[in-house]
């Protein structure tokens, strides 16, 4: 019996307790201001999130790994890649990742009108990179090389049309950012969404580093 | 006592408002795209201008200036240190390249001995084949 009120009897000590402590208000306050959380929580989520999208990206490596021999009597990468188109495709995707630099830094400055600017000029050089993307494609299809041709051709078509896929939503997502900050400024969310989407972009670079080498490269060997 | 009192101090200014990413640098930046051209420019010379005879030998050194040129996009681009995040970035990221590594080695090493691997078929297995 005495175990139960015991207890009981604490709790409502502890209550006049606080009630005093809120009731007087010049007592001192040890409460946390604000909601601990650790430091960089959305970066390091979206980190994760990339790295998942790395795995992807892997499944899909490998599945051209195996099959990227496979061309049922169809052409091969020799014939049909186009190796200076690619070297421009991919001076325009590592040019857009000095030019998202280049807003990073203006963001540090916290002047919005060039922020604005270089992320224009990044969106305008990722918007060449599918432009030529989808040109290459084109001409593909067109010549009876498309995704049914060869298992080779469906496995090139699945990888470069994710990353691809990729990059588009990359343009999406930067064209809202500058709506974003047209609207709100270099507010704090703003410069978080400002990182998460540099990490998206250069993402995308590594990742083409991998497509330019392991497909275009390699594939236009001998 | 005054490493103390700066590490405090320290911790005071990260408690702001500062939105707590990675401060980049103009240096760090060009440094990063200089080294990216050069490491893309030499394995589309080698490729495109044949240098090598033998295709092996290309395959291996332009693989070898990919992998070179992903570090130098982690830590000029991505900003990737052992300190970033507490070391729970690289932490992930070394996770991931290990699963990376198992899926793609594993896949092509499965894949290119299926034919060794396998029990030949009889011919009136192959017959019920579709």
């Amino acid at each position: 019996m005495a175990d139960l009120t015991a207890p009981a009897l604490a709790a409502t000590g502890a209550t006049s307790t606080v009630s005093t402590v809120s009731t007087t208000g010049t007592a001192p306050r040890f409460y946390l201001r604000e909601e601990h959380h650790p430091e960089n929580g959305t970066l390091l989520g979206f980190w994760l999130y990339l790295m998942s999208d790395c795995l992807v990206f892997a499944a899909l490596f490998a599945v051209y790994g195996v099959l990227g021999r496979n061309y049922a009597a169809g052409p091969n990468g020799a014939e049909l890649f186009n190796l200076p188109l690619v070297a421009v495709n991919t001076s325009l995707l590592l040019l857009s990742s000095i030019t998202y630099g280049f807003a990073m830094l203006e963001m540090q400055r916290r002047r919005l009108g060039s922020v604005m600017l270089w992320l224009a000029i990044t969106g305008l050089l990722g918007a060449g990179f599918i432009g030529l993307e989808l040109y290459e494609f084109n001409h593909l299809i067109h010549e009876g090389a498309g995704p049914q041709r060869s298992a080779f051709l469906s496995s090139f078509f699945a990888l470069v049309g994710t990353h691809g896929l990729h990059v588009t939503f990359g343009i999406v997502w930067l064209i809202t950012l500058m709506f974003q900050l047209g609207r709100h400024g270099l507010i704090a969310a703003n410069q978080r969404r400002l990182m998460c989407l540099s990490m998206f972009w250069h993402f995308l670079d590594v990742v083409w580093i991998g497509v330019f080498t392991f497909v275009y490269l390699m594939g236009a060997l001998p | 006592m005054t490493a103390h009192i700066e590490s405090l101090a320290h911790g005071a200014a990260h408690d702001g408002h500062d939105t707590g990413g990675p401060h980049s640098t103009l240096k760090g930046y060009l440094t990063g795209f200089v080294l990216a051209v050069v490491l893309t420019a030499i394995p589309f010379y080698l490729v495109m201008n044949k240098v090598f005879p033998s295709s092996t030998t290309t395959a291996i050194v332009i693989l070898a200036f990919a992998a070179v040129q992903i570090v130098v996009h982690m830590i000029y681009f991505l900003h990737m240190t052992t300190k970033a995040e507490a070391g729970w970035s690289l932490l992930a990221l070394v996770f991931t390249m290990v699963l990376v590594v198992i899926t793609l080695s594993g896949s092509l090493w499965v894949m290119f001995h299926l034919n060794n691997n396998m029990m030949p078929a009889a011919p009136h297995d192959m017959r019920k084949m579709p």
